[in-house]
């Protein structure tokens, strides 16, 4: 597209290189423009805009690194990482071991497999404000799961995450557990119906347990399906906001703040355009280091086709 | 194992046939049972929350079935729910999601198939690149966006309106379904084309005579995984629409997270189902395919 050919020297390259496929080119324009435009732009835009001091509109006074330290002093945005962190860190872990789990049970050869899998799957075609909103009211204090332990005799018995800024996040995992496991499940067992039926002959041959086989033999051998479901579980963690928005609303207090949330409370209610640019700048960042080691490693070996 | 003794060798050779309670089998069922209730047990409260009437549930017990079975709480959660100043309930969400759903699945749909096709079939020089800045593209965090698109929008005139939100959802659908379908297309043998090229079929006539009757397949997976994911979206639709043009999601969000009045916990929960029913639906009616699309969209990247 860019090479400038000398019009001398090829009359005729020129309009010929840019006229070829022209149809396709003129189809492809919807997906050029929201690649370059929005997603290159935008970000590129927003990255720049980071810099400045730019409060209720766009301004380009340029202040530095001015926003970037005064949102890493800012206890609400420690807060939000953290939060994050420890969110991040257990829904990795669990999600992929219940999925993992779930998806061996599944693989067992049972009955129902089917009504089963209906079951664990069906949260993810929720959305996070269902979700949220469901788990909010089972979680509810007055009504909810403690009371009905109460109700059942054990009258000191406590479980009240959603209005306990230490535990509060523990509330919020378990509902996103619920929604999002039956994916990874669903995943791991695409997964798992694609290893040989031989492999499992011959650890039983070699007499080797059925849970050490797991261990030793089958999730070695689906590493690129954990790393796919690592991607996929990453990617949705970091834009954890619907699911606070509904079942806590943040509170109490900061409490449950997440980054996303950070940048969307700068950007259109506090008014401090400069704040969420350079917010949402660190969640690119974060996605970066992210997505330069599994790039690395889906495509650092071979050569992409 | 069956014992083996020198006189019986031409008993039954095969496996010994599995009992049915044995103990491996009763923790595999018990535990898959325990999980399933935990996974069951959200939409089983809500759906007996909002059956209920409110002096039952602040009596006591989620978990019980209703003593008394009332539909009030899903006639008041439609048509007189309240959002600030208007009551008019969720049926004016449902109208706002609906036609925003419409618009943006036909849009979005129909911009990723015609690329899909295009990058499959008429690659054209820097094509890959596009497509590659597409891809690495769903996954930059949507907050790094958000603003240059308020810009761009008010500069169309289109901000806070439903045709803008149309605009929204087709850009941030297109990595996935554009990947779906250069995908599908690129299964679909090359002869094909170049049978239908010599014949003197140009872009367009391929593409609906060919390309479109194949494809049929991958468009019902490809709907169905727009109309589940534009029904759930609540980011865009709390930033890019006013009051008046909030989808279902974020008008149930402001129903049940109000602080004013007092909490009809069974009119929210009502809400909150009517809300999730339309997936639901989806979910239950398409069956594997709802799990091919979901998988399909997994290996992205």
């Amino acid at each position: 597209m860019t090479v400038i050919s000398d019009p001398l020297m090829h009359p005729t390259k020129r309009p010929r290189r840019l006229f070829k496929n022209l149809m396709a080119k003129l189809a492809s324009i919807p997906m050029i423009l929201t690649a370059v435009v929005v997603f290159v732009g935008g970000t590129a835009w927003t990255v720049l805009y980071s810099f400045t001091g730019s409060r209720m509109l766009p301004k380009t006074n340029w202040v530095g690194l001015d926003q970037y330290e005064r949102l890493w002093s800012s206890d609400r945005w420690i807060i939000s990482i953290t939060n994050l962190g420890i969110y991040g860190s257990c829904s990795l872990v669990l999600t992929l071991v219940i999925g993992f789990s779930l998806a061996a049970c599944l693989d067992r050869k049972i009955r129902f497999e089917s009504a089963f899998r209906s079951i664990f799957l069906y949260p993810f075609a929720l959305s996070f404000v269902v979700t949220g909103l469901a788990w909010q009211w089972i979680l509810n204090p007055d009504f909810g799961l403690q009371s009905v332990v109460r109700g059942w005799g054990w009258e000191s018995f406590v479980f009240n995450p959603l209005n306990d800024a230490n535990t509060v996040i523990y509330g919020l995992l378990i509902a996103g557990l619920w929604q999002g496991t039956g994916l990874i499940m669903c995943i791991m067992l695409a997964g798992l119906r694609g290893i040989d039926e031989d492999i499992w002959k011959a650890t039983r041959v070699d007499g080797i347990g059925t849970i050490k086989t797991y261990i030793v033999v089958i999730i070695p051998m689906m590493r690129p399906v954990f790393i796919t479901s690592l991607v996929l579980i990453a990617s949705g963690i970091i834009k954890l906001y619907d699911l606070v928005v509904a079942q806590t609303g943040g509170g109490p207090g900061l409490a449950s703040e997440v980054p996303a949330k950070y940048v969307i409370e700068y950007m259109f209610r506090a008014q401090n355009l400069g704040q969420g640019f350079a917010a949402s700048t660190m969640m690119l960042c974060s996605v970066v280091v992210i997505m330069i080691p599994w790039a690395y490693l889906e495509f650092g070996g071979r050569k992409r086709g | 194992m069956a014992d083996i003794t020198p006189g019986l060798s031409d008993g039954p050779r095969g496996p010994k046939p599995k009992k049915a309670f044995s103990r491996a089998n009763i923790i595999l069922y018990g535990t898959l049972i325990m999980v399933s209730i935990y996974y069951l047990l959200p939409l089983y409260v809500m759906i007996m929350t909002s059956l209920k009437g409110m002096p039952e549930i602040r009596m006591g017990n989620v978990f019980g079935p209703p003593m008394e079975i009332t539909f009030e709480p899903w006639v008041k959660a439609w048509s007189q729910a309240c959002t600030g100043i208007n009551c008019d309930g969720l049926s004016r969400g449902f109208g706002n999601s609906v036609r925003i759903l419409i618009p943006s699945v036909l849009l979005s749909i129909t911009i990723a198939s015609v690329n899909g096709y295009a990058l499959s079939n008429w690659k054209f020089k820097g094509s890959e690149v596009f497509f590659t800045i597409l891809i690495i593209g769903a996954f930059i965090p949507y907050q790094t966006m958000l603003y240059p698109i308020v810009i761009l929008l008010r500069e169309l005139g289109l901000m806070g309106s439903i045709g803008g939100l149309v605009l929204v959802h087709t850009i941030f659908g297109m990595p996935i379904l554009t990947l779906l379908f250069r995908n599908y297309f690129a299964s679909i043998p090359q002869e094909l084309f170049k049978a239908a090229r010599v014949d003197g079929a140009g872009f367009w006539q391929i593409y609906f005579q060919i390309m479109l009757p194949m494809a049929l397949p991958i468009f019902v997976v490809a709907i169905i995984l727009q109309v589940t994911g534009i029904w759930n979206d609540f980011l865009f639709g709390v930033i890019y629409t006013k009051p008046a043009t909030y989808p279902m999601t974020v008008q149930l969000n402001n129903i049940v997270n109000s602080v004013q009045g007092i909490k009809e916990y069974n009119v929210n929960m009502a809400a909150t189902l009517l809300t999730g029913l339309v997936p639901l639906i989806i979910y239950f009616a398409s069956g594997k395919l709802f799990v091919r699309g979901i998988a399909a969209g997994a290996v992205k990247g």
